[in-house]
């Protein structure tokens, strides 16, 4: 089981790396939350030892650039015929599924590991809380991974690349705006009940990003990404078996 | 020891439904040891439909195959690891080299590190591909490719090999070097071989079953079939067998 899932992570984590795409993706991401945190949410002109700015923009780039990095995972497999190759070979279709969803993973969590200037930057020029920065960074990568997760699904969904990417992008994006805080108090100045509002965004990828963000390690907010994963994962496994021919 | 538990693969009343369509009528048939079967049918009689189901890619709508002695409907793992596949059109990881693609197919086989590393260098000398190893598969000719997919349906050294149009496409060289492999592992294997090109039973075959609309039409050596016509030629005999629903 394990072996099957480490053969195919390696396979597919490889393949990222095959075509020039994987540097240009990581050069990109790495532009974007510069350019955000230091541009943008003025992170020098704060003058706070913090890194809020930096992480405050994360979920917005992982929405542009995780569906580019997960769409062909599964639309590439059809549109070439290997899929009828990896699912005649001796392993189950979770441990394919698995192992190119950690391969995706894997890669994005190279993307904000290379962030770790940012780090070193904050502690040389002041004292930054350490279990918050920790915090801020186990939060974008489970938010990364959640992301991760649906765009493995939306990539089962069709052999079109375009598609998988789309269908990521307004998936990530829905999860994302109902719990954007702007957006949740213009709805509840809309005079929607208190109640209905806070069980919307409770559901959100966003919210629970912003607790972590703020340094608070809660176990029902790692609980709930690991279940966004577990759920994406799961009806990615249910389209493939009932589609992968066609 | 009777005969029937010679037969490593044995397909049992196969039938498959897309929405009203009756794409697979129920076949039967089974295969042995050193038997090259060829299975012959004109495009959309479900050919390739019946090898996608024994080889467990889509699910029967009822009746299953077996592989020494797997169901591949209830034990599909270990019915795969028995056989080796190569699916129409050769697909293949065109990214890779022909080497890592062949140690990807060795580690899913159960091969790594050293063994792996043997069992690629073997499969390469054996599919001839020793000049093109280094090379992407997507810089290679259509027949390096189609030898490519071969390799890794051999890799393991399967007591069944099931093949789908290995020879599609290829020049008459290809089409030789092809068929002298097949040839060369015939012995201790079961093999099944689809194709629409009649000439290949000739070439390969020990026997072969004819299909047409999803059912089965003919099952014998290639001069049982010869001698179902008059002129014991085997294209009027796969006229015959395949058109007659047609009117024609």
């Amino acid at each position: 089981m394990m072996k099957n899932i480490k053969t195919v992570f390696a396979r597919e984590f490889k393949s990222y790396f095959d075509s020039p795409v994987a540097y240009v993706f990581l050069v990109a991401f790495l532009v974007l939350v510069g350019f955000m945190t230091f541009g943008v949410a003025m992170f020098y002109e704060r003058r706070q030892a913090d890194l809020t700015p930096f992480f405050f923009w994360h979920p917005w780039v992982y929405l542009l650039l995780i569906p580019a990095s997960t769409m062909g995972l599964w639309a590439d497999e059809r549109r070439n015929g290997t899929i009828e190759l990896l699912l005649t070979l001796p392993i189950t279709l979770w441990e394919a599924l698995i192992g190119k969803f950690l391969a995706a993973w894997a890669f994005i969590a190279i993307a904000l590991g290379s962030t770790f200037p940012i780090v070193l930057t904050t502690a040389w020029l002041g004292d930054p809380d350490c279990g918050a920065v920790f915090c801020g960074y186990l939060g974008s990568l489970l938010l990364a991974g959640a992301a991760t997760a649906i765009g493995v699904f939306a990539s089962s969904l069709s052999r079109s690349q375009v598609i998988g990417f789309v269908t990521a992008l307004a998936l990530t994006f829905t999860l994302l705006i109902i719990g954007f805080d702007p957006v949740v108090n213009a709805v509840a100045g809309w005079g929607v009940p208190a109640a209905l509002v806070n069980a919307v965004a409770s559901c959100s990828l966003m919210s629970h990003f912003e607790s972590l963000r703020r340094g608070v390690v809660d176990f029902g907010d790692i609980g709930y990404y690991i279940g966004v994963i577990v759920f994406m994962l799961a009806a990615a496994q249910v389209v493939t078996e009932n589609r992968k021919a066609s | 020891m009777n005969k029937e538990d010679n037969k490593m693969l044995k397909v049992d009343n196969l039938k498959k439904n897309f929405g009203d369509f009756q794409a697979v009528k129920g076949i039967s048939f089974s295969v042995g040891k050193g038997e090259v079967l060829g299975f012959l049918g004109p495009n959309g009689a479900g050919k390739s439909t019946t090898m996608r189901m024994i080889t467990g890619f889509i699910p029967p709508t009822s009746g299953t195959a077996s592989v020494c002695g797997h169901d591949i409907t209830t034990d599909p793992v270990a019915a795969k690891a028995c056989f080796g596949y190569l699916p129409e059109n050769a697909p293949s990881y065109r990214s890779m080299t022909v080497e890592d693609f062949l140690t990807f197919i060795a580690g899913v086989r159960g091969f790594h590190g050293k063994a792996g590393k043997e069992k690629v260098e073997a499969v390469i000398a054996k599919a001839r591909l020793s000049n093109v190893a280094k090379q992407t598969i997507d810089t290679l000719s259509k027949g390096y490719r189609q030898r490519t997919c071969f390799a890794q349906a051999i890799l393991h050294d399967p007591k069944v090999l099931i093949m789908d149009e290995p020879t599609d496409g290829l020049d008459p060289n290809q089409k030789f070097v092809v068929r002298e492999m097949i040839k060369e592992m015939s012995a201790d294997k079961a093999i099944i071989i689809s194709t629409h090109i009649l000439e290949e039973v000739d070439a390969v075959c020990t026997r072969a079953v004819v299909i047409a609309h999803g059912e089965l039409k003919a099952d014998g050596t290639p001069a049982e079939l010869k001698a179902m016509d008059p002129s014991g030629k085997l294209d009027v005999v796969f006229r015959n067998l395949t058109m007659e629903k047609e009117g024609v």
